[in-house]
């Protein structure tokens, strides 16, 4: 029973994992830039959508509020500041991103407060109960799964079924070739940026539900998420979401069976392990280095 | 005179030596409170010099070096938990050896990644420290961590002190005294090995690393070398930091100080020892400048100490973006240029 209730924690908590997860794809994809920032700048507007809801509206509407944010923050930061970082050096766009995440936090420590508080859930937090047993399964990690399913569907349709997204899977795929075929990179780039903004906010405001809020909450998630985009292979969708619910499911049992201190060591290792036996991650499809 | 001038490592050696001297008396001439800046400063840049060679020069980025000083603080005082009375040599080198253990464990699997990836894995490392000592509350303390207690200056090293310059020596001073000792040895140990053969090794593994190997250099050797250089030096400087701040606690170990330490890395320029030393003391000095800055401005005292973060993320934002050489790397250029045009 035990491990039946551990294992759907650890799907609802996959599921948070591998939005983030496919927020990192997204940028990585289009960029060649892992967005350690990703999770200060989620942390930001969960904070946005606290306020809101503290001043008196509705969840719904703190909810898209939320997520608009999002799409401002990523657009704003791709066209104000990594436009400009110099991409030969693969060292250059880390430390940046890693400043931008200082900088985030120090910002939302000063004008929303570095103490811990709670964030309403939108439904109930109490599982669904069969009999007398109750199942680790709650309203809120149903509409948790099920918001995140429909955002990759609707992500899906996006890069293959519009003209958008094949413009932007072009600017992705070559840039030089893309930009004479008349592409408008550079507003592809900070497109897709904010996506990946929002899919990031989206698993701010999901991890938040029901629990507490403060400045450095999402920083574990930002190396569950990586680890969970590297199992699948930075370079593919698809294995982020796997990737993520694997990260999920194992991470919830170790805190279930061995401890919670041991979950950042588990994540650890089974990041060294997976690249050590697959260096691209498990789905990758691109050749692998030989130096 | 001559000849001892024109070998480099000499040179080097007799400077440091006259380094040292000098700062014995100016220690003494400070304060206490002053005394544990420039003892805080020491160990910082004795951990910014391990990651400015590592990343500079042989170009692997690590996030978690904020981990392995943790591992240094942790031994130091368990050591001390146990045997109050340890010789300080005895004491430092067993930290630096168990990090470089752990370090090369690390380093082995650190050495096979590249880009991204060992970005991911140290910011994993950073992050998983500190929970483990939290885990294991018995015998590491727990989130209150582990006291280390106080030592007395021993009588060899102050009388030895006291005929350099006339007055006893208090605790802070000794500290003091020591971590800028470590301080001068690391760098010229670190400065010796960068001009030597297996530094110029470490500089071709990180600028093309198929040239490297077909130059018969051993790329994995090399990284996981370099990679444990850095740790020892990491491995010291916590130790030192326990020593200093009396206490080994999860929360010293935080993400923040590991990012910190690479902020200051770039912040002086990738690759320079001076560098690594200036941003050291730029990470000791600003907070307490910044934070009387923002209460002088009317922020209350939690707000005020936010603000010496978020200044050293927006500069370090700016260095990358504007002058990717960092600080001391773009004023050298900048007067390598001024010689060109002249000549």
């Amino acid at each position: 029973m035990q491990l039946i209730n551990t294992i759907l924690g650890g799907l609802s908590l996959g599921m948070v994992y591998a939005a983030f997860a496919l927020a990192l794809v997204l940028i990585w994809q289009s960029t060649r830039i892992v967005n350690f920032a990703q999770a200060p700048m989620a942390m930001v507007t969960t904070f946005i959508a606290l306020t809101l809801i503290e001043s008196g509206m509705n969840y719904w509407v703190a909810f898209v509020a939320a997520l608009v944010a999002g799409f401002v923050l990523g657009a704003l930061v791709e066209r104000l500041i990594i436009r400009y970082v110099d991409h030969d050096n693969h060292i250059n766009p880390v430390i940046l991103t890693l400043g931008l995440f200082i900088v985030l936090h120090a910002v939302a420590a000063v004008i929303f407060g570095s103490n811990f508080q709670s964030f309403p859930a939108p439904f109930g937090l109490t599982g669904f109960s069969v009999g007398d047993t109750t199942f680790n399964l709650t309203p809120t990690s149903v509409f948790t799964i099920l918001i995140v399913i429909a955002v990759m569907a609707l992500l899906r349709l996006l890069f293959l079924k519009t003209d958008l997204g094949l413009t932007m899977r072009a600017a992705a795929f070559n840039q030089e070739v893309a930009r004479i075929l008349g592409v408008r990179v550079n507003r592809t780039l900070t497109l897709g940026w904010a996506l990946a903004s929002v899919v990031g906010s989206l698993s701010g405001l999901l991890i938040a539900a029901g629990g507490l809020v403060h400045p450095s909450y999402m920083d574990g998630v930002v190396v569950y998420g990586f680890v969970a985009a590297v199992l699948g292979g930075l370079d593919s969708p698809a294995g982020a979401v796997v990737g993520g619910l694997l990260m999920g499911v194992t991470l919830s049992l170790v805190s279930g069976y061995l401890g919670s201190g041991l979950v950042p060591l588990a994540a650890l290792i089974v990041l060294v392990v997976v690249l050590l036996v697959r260096p691209g991650g498990l789905f990758s499809t691109s050749t692998e280095r030989t130096v | 005179m001559s000849a001892l001038l024109s070998s480099p490592i000499l040179r080097r050696t007799l400077l440091a030596l006259v380094l040292f001297v000098v700062s014995v008396f100016a220690i003494d001439l400070l304060s206490g409170f002053r005394q544990g800046q420039v003892a805080s400063i020491a160990y910082l840049a004795i951990a910014a010099g391990g990651l400015t060679v590592l990343t500079g020069i042989n170009g692997q980025l690590s996030l978690g070096h904020g981990a392995f000083m943790a591992v240094g603080a942790y031994t130091t005082a368990l050591l001390l938990g146990r045997w109050e009375n340890m010789p300080l040599l005895l004491l430092l080198l067993i930290s630096i050896v168990v990090t470089m253990a752990v370090g090369a464990a690390v380093g082995v699997a650190a050495a096979r990644l590249h880009g991204p990836y060992i970005a991911g894995a140290t910011l994993a490392l950073a992050i998983a420290v500190p929970a483990l000592a939290i885990h294991f509350k018995d015998t590491l303390g727990g989130e209150p961590g582990l006291r280390v207690p106080t030592r007395d200056v021993p009588p060899l090293a102050d009388d030895a002190l006291f005929f350099l310059t006339g007055t006893d020596t208090g605790t802070m001073q000794w500290l003091a005294t020591v971590s800028v000792a470590c301080l001068i040895v690391t760098f010229l140990l670190l400065r010796n090995l960068s001009e030597s053969r297996v530094g110029r090794r470490w500089r071709a593994v990180r600028d093309d690393p198929v040239a490297a190997q077909l130059a018969g250099i051993d790329l994995g050797r090399s990284r996981v070398l370099c990679f444990v250089v850095s740790t020892a030096t990491a491995g010291l400087a916590g130790s030192l930091m326990a020593m200093i701040t009396r206490i080994a606690a999860p929360s010293g170990f935080n993400l923040v100080l590991s990012l910190t330490l690479l902020m200051a890395v770039v912040l002086g320029g990738l690759g320079t020892l001076t560098g690594a030393l200036i941003g050291a003391v730029l990470l000791s000095l600003l907070p307490t400048f910044v934070t009387n800055f923002g209460s002088g401005m009317g922020l209350s005292d939690l707000q005020a100490a936010e603000l010496a973060p978020l200044v050293l993320g927006l500069t370090t934002m700016a260095v990358v973006l504007l002058a990717p050489a960092g600080l001391v790397g773009s004023l050298l250029r900048w007067r390598q240029q001024a010689r060109l045009s002249r000549s």
